[in-house]
């Protein structure tokens, strides 16, 4: 069962289509990540299913509910950690727990236990009197995710839940998406990492100018995408030449040069197997390199990759 | 856990008590802003009242202070504008807002809960201010009736500045904007007959400072509490218990759909 289908949603900011006909599906219980540059849409995606946003064409049912003839039934079903802080900055760390109990209509006795419950769980129950402005980034984005999860919504959206945490924090973050997937809540989350998407979702949707330009689990996505490069960086600029023969030589699929970088690259299709191969040929050759490394493609490469190939099948 | 979201008048009440549970509770934290709001009009009565008050004269007789109160409880009043304005335009600029608006709560329940804050507030500035202006010797004269309708008056004009303080701050999301509004207060308060008698302006400016709408109400104050008044004759000198009805009414009229409109614009 789909707990998040959006279909055809479009929406419309003066000259910029944030939205140009996005279609998405959610399967219940899974960790779906929107992945996309700044600008792609992905905010405007997570408005739209949360109710904030109108969509000005398309539809989007969210836990069984329409976002725009039922928005009240959806907003009793989601959780939603947005990119800006939305938590009570005066008040302390239980005051807002206990506050936003009270707006989803707990009795006084049980906020207050939800709040300490929640504050045990993101180990914020030192801080829990101070001030949320004393907060570190990592506590805020904790509580921030505490008030999302009051009544464990079935489903739950994270805006750039990581975007300027340090890496520890960001760790902590994963685990609670982790935790809360294991006990069956299915969660939309956005990034700009791709590294995140690969590590915490079951499928990722590649959000380009409103649109998705590619969705599938990220191996799947991966090998698609011609997969790992095995990068070989020359100790000068008369050596790219003969590296990049050597390399065409001994692996299939075409070296990529970048003469600024002094690098040569190829896919590594059998990853370890191809940088041996790539190794062994340099030294048959009697080359040197200042440096020869197995790499996953950046969220640049993505992208360099999907438009290279929507111009070819245009 | 699962509890159903009951909606109904009666669980947005609940909701904006909350809401104004919340606002108390910044006043707990952070009293700082609170007291200053409370004490300033205190300020500007013994400014006005004993620094600039002797060169005043009164149209008509009557002593200066006695004059100027209920020209300062409306002030503060518009002073009111401040504290919404800066509270609704905190949370939009935040995530705050957003956060109230994904939650199953009715979305008044968020503005009626801010307006009951504000209420309270405009009460505990006019008791403050009432009682400095017993300390100073100013009276009502006409009964504890007329004295409560003009308390009355006055915190509809705050009511109607509430709504103009939501609508504006919706417009602008700016909080650090309120320092705009601190000084064009000023110039609306100043052409007005709180201070001094229109009469002793140029032509155009005492038409202006006739119709303002702080006008209206400092004058009805001054016949319900029976104080010296501007001494003007005109329509609006005739009929100010009925303008300062009909302006705060106004005003709500005009900017509360606009505010709505602004609320529900955030989903854009």
């Amino acid at each position: 069962m789909n707990v998040i289908e959006a279909d055809g949603l479009r929406k419309r900011y003066g000259d910029t289509e944030a939205l140009a006909g996005l279609d998405l599906t959610v399967p219940a219980g899974t960790v779906s990540a929107v992945l996309g540059p700044n600008g792609a849409g992905k905010t405007t995606l997570v408005r739209v299913l949360t109710t904030l946003t109108r969509p000005d064409a398309g539809t989007a049912r969210v836990a069984g509910h329409d976002v725009r003839r039922e928005p009240g039934r959806v907003r009793a079903r989601i959780g939603l950690v947005g990119q800006a802080t939305a938590v009570d900055e005066v008040l302390g760390g239980r005051e807002n727990l206990v506050l936003f109990g009270r707006l989803h209509h707990l009795s006084p006795a049980r906020a207050r236990a939800r709040a300490e419950e929640l504050l045990t769980r993101f180990a914020l129950t030192g801080a829990a009197d101070r001030p949320v402005a004393t907060y570190s980034g990592g506590m805020r984005r904790r509580l921030d995710l505490a008030a999302a999860l009051i009544l464990d919504p079935p489903v739950l959206f994270l805006d750039e839940p990581t975007t300027g945490l340090d890496p520890r924090a960001r760790a902590t973050v994963h685990e609670a998406v982790r935790a809360l997937v294991a006990a069956g809540t299915t969660v939309l989350l956005t990034t700009q990492y791709l590294e995140e998407a690969d590590r915490l979702a079951d499928t990722v949707a590649i959000v380009d100018h409103g649109r998705v330009v590619a969705a599938g689990p990220p191996h799947r996505l991966r090998a698609d995408l011609g997969a790992d490069r095995v990068e070989v960086v020359c100790d000068q600029v008369a050596d790219l030449a003969r590296v990049a023969d050597t390399l065409r030589a001994a692996v299939a699929g075409p070296p990529r040069v970048d003469p600024e970088a002094l690098r040569v690259s190829v896919p590594a299709a059998d990853r370890v197997a191809t940088l041996a191969t790539v190794l062994a040929a340099l030294t048959d050759a009697g080359l040197t390199a200042a440096d020869v490394t197995l790499r996953r493609p950046t969220l640049d490469e993505v992208f360099l990759h999907l438009t290279d190939r929507a111009q070819v099948a245009a | 856990m699962s509890v159903l979201p009951t909606s109904g008048p009666r669980t947005a009440l609940a909701d904006a008590a909350t809401l104004t549970g919340r606002a108390l509770r910044h006043w707990v934290r952070q009293p700082a802003p609170v007291v200053i709001t409370l004490l300033f009009p205190v300020l500007l009565v013994l400014m006005f009242g004993y620094l600039l008050g002797g060169a005043m004269a009164v149209p008509g007789g009557g002593d200066y202070r006695e004059f100027l109160l209920p020209g300062m409880f409306a002030m503060a009043m518009l002073f009111g504008i401040e504290t919404t304005y800066t509270a609704v335009a905190t949370d939009a600029a935040r995530g705050v807002t957003d956060r109230f608006r994904s939650l199953p709560i009715a979305r008044w329940a968020v503005v009626a809960g801010r307006a009951g804050a504000d209420a309270l507030h405009a009460v505990a500035a006019l008791a403050v201010l009432f009682g400095c202006a017993l300390a100073v010797g100013w009276q009502w004269h006409l009964g504890v009736g007329r004295a409560l309708a003009a308390a009355g008056l006055l915190l509809l004009l705050r009511l109607a500045m509430i709504v103009v303080g939501v609508h504006l701050a919706l417009l602008l999301r700016a909080p650090e904007s309120v320092a705009a509004l601190q000084i064009l207060v000023w110039p609306l308060g100043f052409a007005s007959n709180a201070f001094v008698a229109p009469q002793t302006m140029p032509g155009w400016l005492a038409t202006v400072a006739e119709w303002n709408p702080l006008s209206a109400t400092v004058a009805a104050c001054r016949e319900l509490f029976g104080n010296p008044g501007w001494g003007g004759a005109g329509w609006p000198a005739d009929h100010a218990v009925a303008l300062a009805v009909a302006w705060p009414l106004l005003l709500i009229a005009v900017s509360g759909p606009l505010a709505v409109r602004r609320w529900r614009g955030l989903d854009r």
